[in-house]
């Protein structure tokens, strides 16, 4: 018995064959991926999703960074604020500084004591501070997304952020996303 | 042929130890050898870790008074 194949066949196999290498494309990178969503700005948390990124990159894991509500606001450079901001939006960029060095931490704070001390201690230690790890991230190829509805939310403006190579705004779809084809997803 | 290479990273806390190693080895050729000294206690754990995960080779790990000395061989081009 002979079988003959038309050509909407052979396009059909083609098609079949291309979902597969995509499916396959998807499972290995499922395999060695970290999604972190980053949703408190408190200096000790920072700190541990840092770590937590830049140790997952060094292991060759591909790391997706989903930085939203108090952590947007945590990523902003030191300096004034932006221009043509309402007064509300003023008014939480001036209770909510930019800068590394003016985030709380979450326990033993102090009114900034604490936070100095911890400094201090970090620096006699050695241990990498949040600004080093930041660069580290982005210089291991961290992807940074953004929450589009946390910037319009508090008025932050993308100039405000500190300077990251890999960054881009996003929605829910998009964490989603990647985070279904992560494996493993940690909230911060 | 295989390099040896020492590389010290005495005094350097987690996650800088690893990360250190990453860079290192993105420049190095596959089988080139690397001899990293750490004082980090998490370093006898992290960098088994981390050489399974990338499939590098740990070759030998010392621990001697404090200084955790790892043999680690190039394996891929994974990272």
């Amino acid at each position: 018995m002979t079988i003959t194949f038309g050509e909407s066949d052979v396009n059909r196999t083609g098609h079949v064959s291309k979902q597969i290498e995509d499916l396959k494309r998807q499972l290995a990178a499922k395999e060695n991926s970290l999604s972190l969503v980053v949703f408190s700005g408190e200096l000790d948390k920072m700190l541990a999703a840092f770590t937590i990124a830049t140790g997952a990159a060094a292991c060759g894991m591909k790391v997706s960074m989903f930085l939203t509500f108090w952590a947007t606001a945590a990523m902003k450079k030191s300096g004034p604020q932006a221009a043509g901001k309402g007064f509300v939006e003023r008014l939480f960029g001036w209770m909510l500084p930019g800068g590394f060095t003016k985030q709380k931490l979450s326990k033993l704070d102090m009114f900034g004591i604490g936070r100095r001390m911890m400094f201090r201690e970090m620096a006699r230690k050695n241990v990498a501070n949040l600004e080093q790890l930041v660069e580290t991230a982005d210089e291991l190829g961290v992807e940074f997304y953004v929450c589009e509805s946390s910037m319009s939310l508090m008025g932050i403006q993308c100039e405000e952020l500190v300077a990251l190579s890999n960054v881009k705004c996003c929605g829910v779809a998009t964490f989603l996303q990647r985070s279904a084809l992560s494996n493993t997803t940690l909230f911060i | 042929m295989s390099l040896t290479n020492e590389e010290d990273l005495s005094g350097m806390r987690c996650p800088m130890p690893i990360v250190h190693l990453a860079k290192l080895f993105k420049e190095l050729e596959i089988g080139e050898e690397i001899t990293a000294v750490a004082t980090d206690p998490a370093f006898h754990l992290d960098v088994e870790t981390w050489c399974m995960r990338t499939g590098n080779e740990l070759l030998e790990l010392v621990e001697n008074e404090g200084h955790l000395t790892a043999k680690i061989r190039k394996a891929n081009n994974s990272e």
